[in-house]
This record gives structure tokens, C-alpha cells and sequence, in this order.
């Protein structure tokens, strides 16, 4: 094959991702500074748009709420693992956060004086923990469709640049005056084949998740890690990551999202015999407890005996009692989802339910300015990374629902804001000789690799041992059996040929790219989780059932060195809130 | 649950066989496009998109297409399934006649790019034409106010997902390429009746071009595409009584 084409492009502030952390990060820079926003979709394809139920603020627009409050609930809805002083700032500039969506455009639901509305959702609580409160500012159940609308609409308004369908592979880097700083990044043109290097002197990362590491999800094909793995294959650290969040109402077998809207709407959980079982886990919020806790009482009634439905392994969402206008004015989309792909009717009919994989708590450590970390301490000045690929941390263990809209527009606008800042005083980083080498190695080598194993193959044996041993329930030994399959399938990766050897459009040579990402980063999630012995949010060893504050009220950190992994463990900041027994 | 409600049994279709005639192209080996046949076994909840995957991840990885969330909101997988415009991801199969093959074809009117793949870039030329974002001179300090009634005047037309199904159904559209589309007017739609937005005239304005609204025949097939259930035809009779009289 020939050589692709290589071309070279120069902004002061390069962002990956056009999601709601990107494209908020986005119009802060364009306007101060030469911006350039990379993205493998176009930007309204981008999985912030599947958000459904809202985003968190103590506006205090339909009763009494404060930033204190909503800062203890993050607190202890991450089981303290949070960063408090991260949090506060999250619950702090929460307010503007959502008064500038609104004045960007975004239509949020309202109240009968016209107001922004809000309604409840799990462990938003008034007065730390006395009752739920209405906190979740939300436009129906498509609030995050709405916001990455709006942010779109915003850059189109201040006219920043965008290169559609360009998967960012590589970042490289090189040390001027004894310090290794960003320099570029290389992306690869799915429409044509030829690469691009992007060179910025600032470059943020904002490249959301990877949920495709398991099979039943909530998460878009395309969410497949790459931002972050590429941190990762440079030896950066990686913050957390054995925290993996399992969203209760995942529609059951698909793994689709149905909002906990639908519970803060009024809608129950039930067994198959119809209890409401939520009661005996947690008395006062029921329902409205954290995800994790949620997940956990749902796998555990299942694993009881007491699933719905002919094979017993889901629960039952219950919206029967809501009289059908407020579920068409309010959960519109949700209850669609329920009828186009199981012919259920929530109108009338409970919806089958279970657990399904959303969302990653951590990934690349960041302080409160965005500034991604080598070590515990130590910034990579110019580099940045906000929203879910990011672990500032705000959501620790546990991320309560809301909070996740709210981190990729108070910590998005964070990364423009100190990404032009740093922009404005530093120069370009050289960038370094054989820029893409590394690029047109990973390529060619799954382009000349005529092995017989297929790439499919190996993402479902790699999704299906996720699901099974490092999901709501792990041990020491599923957790083993994990890694053990990873190294095989790492082993067979090695070996693997894809067909279509174009350079249009060759999704198969993506794909194939992709896995090797997915591969990385479910291994370091089974080890992180190995390693943690204990039980802390969204991560529940049944063999190490509490959470053991003495050994583990502290952040993992797991470096890349050569092929194994170094673990290392960083201080939890706490401000005002030591950690206390979490009970709902 | 209440005493009524029963405890529902998702049906347990069981496998079928289903054949799949795909239009494919690559243009850097195709002299041009050909119809394609895959013998497949699909299950119960399958979806078009499910099909297109079992193809390109066991039988032929260069079948290609775009995707991404799989369940109807992000706009990637629009294509013409049996000569409809519909996502592929919200089609079920079961739901299609099983007794004679499903075709699946690239969305017309816009350059095929590759198998299912087309040039979406003129849909999001007219898209950023009709200045779709909000244009308001105040600058408040906090939200603005808005009554729920006015809130609810342009719901509709903010679901759009920008999937193209509505202009690349629309016959108008295939014989000119120039018209503004559908999907277009409904983003002007959504801002022309957003009470907080200061620019409709200006917006009525490019609408009233000779590639604007006028150019709607009133076919309803934007209307029958859309997967979000927009009523498109409507938002763009709305968008001419304004321009006709001014925004109501």
C-alpha cells in the first residue's frame, strides 16, 4: 500500500471531540484564540445527545436548594471518593452553567412563571439527605440532545472550525527546556484515508467514554475509548478506573437508557410479584437511591429468584400510575423507546429493566483548571481533558445522575477557558521528527496482518467476559478471569485480518483500531478492580464487602510500563465532609 | 403496579431467515452501483442495523455505513429501507414483509460516498443557512422568562436529530438540489417561533428566496420520514403563514 498523504495544520487550541465538553470548550476558545475541533462524527451524532433526564443546579427555582447541599450530595453519593474541592466548584458555577445554556437558546421545560423547571432525581437531597429535591433542570427527556443542539448551534454562531469524521489516533509529544509537553495530534480522514497532524499549543482532550468494553450498554458504537487509550499508550496515568457505572434502567436484553427520570417522575421499581423492593434497601429515598446501590438491589433481586419475565433476570419499571399526559409531556422519548423495541406499553404495562453499562468515573486525571496530570501532582502543561474521559474527580465512586451534563459544561468551559489562557503565552511545541510513524505503523499493521481471527469475534469474547466478571458483582477470581481472557485476546489481536483494504470510508480498518483500544482499557479496569479490595460505590467485591477507608480512601492511579501495569494510589481531597457510613 | 397491570412477556420471536439486497458502491472500484443479496438469520428484536452488522462483521467488513448510538437519537443511520426513508437502527425487522427481501438503499439526492454513505455536506450548508441558533440582544442575568405556552409553540421542531430522512424523501429535493429542504425549514422553525429570538425576519427572509419555502408541493413524505415524528409539513405551512403575515 502507498503512503497515505499527510497533512499539516496549525491552531493555537486543538480540541478532540465534539461532544458537550468539547464544543463548550469550544466557545470559549474560538472566539480568543485560533480553535480547531476534531471529532470521528459530526458533532450532533455525538453520544451527549443521548442524555435524557437533565442537568443539576441549586437554582432553588421550585423550592429551597443551595451549591452546599448539592456539593454533600455529590460527596456522598461518591462515596467519598470524590474530590471535594472539585465538587464544590461543580455545584458553585452549576447556576451559570445552566443560565448559560439558556441564554445560548436551550429550551428547558418550564415552571407556570416561566422559569427554568426542575424535577428530582436519585440522591439529590434536601438538607444532606432529609428528602429528595427538585435540582435537575431538564428539557423532557432529551435535555442532553437539547444541549449538544444548542452548543452546536453556538459554534456555528461563532463560526469555530470543524474536521467531521476524523479519528484522532496519536498525540504526540516532546520535551523542550527538560519538560515534556503536547505538540500535535494525528488524525486519520475516514473519508479519503490521508492523515493530519494538528499542531496546537494547547490540546484538550474531550473524547467521552468507552462503554463499548461490555455488551449490554447504554453506550453508542462509537464510544470506544480512543482519547483515552491514546493517554494511556503514552504512559500517563489513568485515575480510577476500576469505578464503572451500571445504570439501573437499561431496557432489558438492549441495554438502552430509559432515564431515572421516569423515576423522579414517580416511577417505581417492582419484582415480579410485584414489591416494591427498593424499600428494604433504601427506607427513606427508595427509588431515588444512587445508581449503584439501585443496580446492585436489581442484580440482587434477580440473582434471588424473585426477576420478572419467563427466564426471571429483569425487573419491572412501573409507570402505570402516571396519568398518560405527564408521560407524554415529560418522558416522551423514553416511553417510545419501551414500544418500538419491546412492544411494551407504559401506559399500561410495567417495562422490563436491568443494569446496563454507562458510564466511566474515571479516566484522565485532572486538576480543577482541566490540566491533565503525569503524577499525582505534576500538570503536562498545554494538555487538557474534560467530561467523562476526564477525572477531575467529581464523581468518585459513584456519579449521581445530572451530574455528568453539568461536569462537561462547568469543566468543558474550564478547558477553553485555561486552554486559550495558556495558549495566549506559550509557543508551538516542535513537533517531533516521524510524526506519524506511529500512526502508519498501528495502520499498516492491521492492514498487512492475514491472520485468520476476526475483529468482531474478539470484541464480543472481550464484551461478554466484562459482563460477566467485572460488572455490578466482582470477585478476585472473576476479576482474574478477566485478565486472563484479555491476555489471550491480546494474544489473537496479533492475528487478525480485516477485508476491505480501501482507503474510502474503511470502517473496517477502524474498527479493528478501535478494539485494540478497548482492549487496553478493560484491562486496566479488571486490574484497577482487582487491586481494590473492597467494596466502594460502583465497585462491589463480594469477597471484600465494606468500604475500608484505612487502606482505600484513596484514588487509584495505574501508569503503562512497557507491557504492564503500574499501580500507584493518590490522596482523596477532602474539605468538609469526612467520610461517614452511606445510608439512604 | 396497579391491580390491572400485568406483567408482560416480551414476545419470543424466534429466529427467521430474512434476505437483505443492499446497494452497494465504492467508487474506487465500481464502475457503478449494484444490488447485492445476504442470506441471514435474524432474531426477534433484531433491527435493520443488526442486519447490516452481522454482514459487515461476518460475511464482508468493506460493507460500510455510518451509526453511532443505535437507538434513534443521533441521526447517523438514516437510509431507504424498502423505498422508505427511515433509521436503520429503529427499524425492526419483524416489523418489514418477511416474505420478500428487504432493500436497503443510501438516502437519495445527495452523492453516494460509498455503499449506504452519502455526502451529507449540502444538507448542512442549508442547515447553517437558515442561522440556526438563537439571536437575542438582551443580556440577562439569569434565565430569561418564558411561559410554558411559548415554550411549547416550537417543541416540535426542536427534536429534529438532523438525520436527513425528511429533505432526501422529498421529491422537490431530488430534482433541486438548491432547495433549502425540509429539514432546513424545520430549524428555522424552531427558531422563527421561539419567543426569545429577535431574528424570524431575517430568517423569513431567506425563506422567501426562490429556493425557500415556496418550493414546498405539500407531498407529506418529509412528514411520513420522519423518525422523531416531527410534524414537518406543518412546521413548514407554519413557516409560509408567517412569512405570508407575520410571525403569530
Amino acid at each position: 500500500m502507498s503512503t497515505p498523504k499527510v497533512h499539516h495544520h496549525q491552531y493555537d487550541v486543538v480540541i478532540v471531540g465534539a461532544g458537550g465538553a468539547g464544543m463548550r470548550a469550544a466557545i470559549e476558545a474560538g472566539p480568543h484564540a485560533k480553535t480547531a475541533v476534531i471529532s470521528k462524527l459530526f458533532p450532533t451524532r455525538s453520544h451527549t445527545g443521548a442524555a435524557q433526564g437533565g442537568m443539576a443546579a441549586a437554582l432553588a427555582n421550585v423550592e429551597e436548594d443551595n451549591w452546599e447541599w448539592h456539593t454533600f450530595d455529590t460527596v456522598k453519593g461518591g462515596d467519598y471518593l470524590v474530590d471535594q474541592d472539585a465538587a464544590e466548584i461543580l455545584a458553585k458555577e452549576s447556576v451559570e452553567a445552566v443560565i448559560d445554556l439558556e441564554n445560548m437558546g436551550l429550551p428547558f421545560n418550564r415552571t407556570p412563571d416561566g422559569k427554568i423547571d426542575q424535577r428530582r432525581f436519585g440522591g439529590h437531597t434536601r438538607d444532606h439527605g432529609k428528602a429528595p429535591v427538585r435540582r435537575s433542570c431538564y428539557a423532557a427527556d432529551r435535555t442532553g440532545h437539547m444541549i449538544l443542539q444548542t452548543l452546536y448551534q453556538n459554534c456555528v454562531k461563532l463560526g469555530i472550525e470543524f474536521y467531521n469524521e476524523f479519528y484522532v489516533l496519536d498525540l504526540l509529544m516532546n520535551t523542550v527546556d527538560g519538560v515534556e509537553r503536547p505538540s500535535a495530534v494525528v488524525a486519520y480522514d475516514l473519508a479519503t484515508g490521508e492523515l493530519h497532524v494538528f499542531q496546537g499549543k494547547s490540546i484538550v482532550f474531550a473524547t467521552g467514554g468507552f462503554g463499548k468494553i461490555f455488551k449490554t450498554t447504554s453506550n453508542a458504537h462509537t464510544l470506544t475509548g480512543d482519547g483515552v487509550g491514546i493517554i494511556w499508550r503514552k504512559g500517563l496515568p489513568l485515575e480510577d478506573m476500576e469505578f464503572y457505572q451500571f445504570h439501573p434502567t437499561g431496557l432489558a436484553g438492549l441495554g438502552i437508557l430509559l432515564s431515572e427520570a421516569a423515576r423522579g417522575e414517580g416511577g417505581i421499581l417492582r419484582n415480579a410479584s410485584g414489591e416494591r423492593f427498593m424499600e428494604r434497601y433504601a427506607p427513606t429515598i427508595k427509588d431515588l437511591a444512587p445508581r449503584d446501590m439501585v443496580a446492585r438491589a436489581m442484580a440482587n433481586e434477580v440473582r434471588e429468584g424473585r426477576g420478572a419475565g419467563p427466564h426471571k433476570d429483569y425487573v419491572l419499571l412501573d409507570l402505570t400510575h402516571l396519568p398518560p399526559e405527564v408521560i407524554d409531556a415529560k418522558l416522551p422519548d423514553i416511553t417510545e423507546f419501551a414500544r418500538t423495541y419491546l412492544g411494551v406499553e407504559p401506559y399500561t404495562e410495567p417495562v422490563p429493566v436491568f443494569p446496563t453499562a454507562h458510564y466511566a468515573m474515571g479516566g484522565i486525571p485532572t486538576n480543577v483548571k482541566a490540566e491533565v496530570l503525569r503524577d499525582n501532582d505534576t500538570v503536562v502543561p498545554g494538555l487538557y481533558a474534560a467530561g467523562e474521559c476526564a477525572c477531575v474527580s467529581v464523581h468518585g465512586a459513584n456519579r449521581l445522575g445530572t451530574n455528568s451534563l453539568l461536569d462537561i459544561n462547568v469543566f468543558g468551559k474550564r478547558a477553553g477557558i485555561f486552554s486559550v489562557e495558556y495558549a495566549k503565552t506559550a509557543d508551538f511545541v516542535p513537533v517531533p521528527e516521524g510524526a506519524v510513524d506511529e500512526v502508519l505503523s498501528l495502520l499498516a499493521n492491521v492492514r498487512n496482518s492475514k491472520g485468520t481471527e476476526k475483529v468482531a469475534v474478539l470484541r464480543k469474547e472481550l464484551q461478554d467476559t466484562m459482563d460477566k466478571n467485572a460488572q455490578v458483582y466482582r470477585t478476585e477470581e472473576s476479576l482474574d478471569e478477566a485478565l486472563a481472557k484479555i491476555v489471550e485476546l491480546r494474544e489473537r489481536y496479533q492475528h487478525i485480518s480485516i477485508q476491505d483494504l480501501g482507503q474510502r470510508f474503511n470502517t473496517d480498518l477502524l474498527e479493528a483500531v478501535e478494539l485494540g483500544f478497548l482492549l487496553d482499557l478493560a484491562e486496566v479496569l479488571a486490574y484497577t478492580a482487582k487491586e481494590r479490595r473492597e467494596s466502594r460505590g460502583g465497585h462491589f467485591r463480594e469477597d471484600y464487602e465494606t468500604r475500608d477507608d484505612e487502606k482505600f480512601m484513596v484514588h487509584s492511579m495505574a501508569y503503562k510500563t512497557g507491557d504492564t501495569i503500574k499501580l500507584g494510589w493518590k490522596p482523596v481531597t477532602i474539605t468538609n465532609y469526612p467520610p461517614m457510613e452511606r445510608k439512604y | 403496579m396497579s391491580a390491572e397491570a400485568t406483567t408482560p412477556v416480551i414476545a419470543e420471536v424466534p429466529s427467521f431467515a430474512v434476505t437483505l439486497m443492499v446497494r452497494r458502491y465504492n467508487p474506487e472500484v465500481d464502475s457503478e452501483p449494484k444490488w447485492q443479496d445476504y442470506d441471514l438469520t435474524m432474531y426477534g428484536t433484531d433491527r435493520v442495523l443488526d442486519a447490516l452488522h452481522k454482514i459487515k462483521w461476518e460475511v464482508d467488513g468493506s460493507l460500510s455505513f455510518r451509526r453511532s448510538c443505535a437507538h434513534g437519537v443521533c441521526g447517523s443511520d438514516a437510509m431507504r429501507i424498502n423505498g422508505r426513508n427511515r433509521l436503520a437502527c429503529k427499524t425492526l425487522i419483524k416489523d418489514l414483509d418477511l416474505s420478500q427481501p428487504i432493500y436497503v438503499e443510501p438516502i437519495k439526492g445527495l452523492e453516494v460516498e460509498k455503499d449506504l454513505i452519502v455526502d451529507m455536506n449540502p444538507f448542512y450548508q442549508a442547515y447553517r443557512d437558515i442561522k440556526p441558533f438563537l439571536i437575542a440582544s438582551d443580556k440577562p442575568e439569569k434565565e430569561r422568562i418564558q411561559s410554558a405556552a411559548d415554550r411549547e409553540r416550537f417543541d416540535d421542531t426542536t427534536k429534529c436529530i438532523l438525520c436527513a430522512a425528511c429533505t432526501t424523501s422529498c421529491p422537490v429535493f431530488w430534482t433541486d438540489g438548491q432547495y433549502f429542504g425540509p429539514a432546513a425549514i424545520v430549524n428555522a422553525h424552531r427558531f422563527i417561533f421561539d419567543s426569545r429570538d429577535e431574528a424570524a425576519e431575517v430568517r423569513l427572509d431567506i425563506l422567501n428566496d426562490k429556493e425557500g419555502v415556496w418550493r414546498c408541493r405539500t407531498t407529506f413524505n418529509c412528514t411520513e420520514a420522519c423518525p422523531r415524528g416531527i410534524q414537518v409539513t406543518r412546521a413548514i405551512a407554519e413557516v409560509k403563514q408567517a412569512v405570508l403575515r407575520g410571525r403569530a
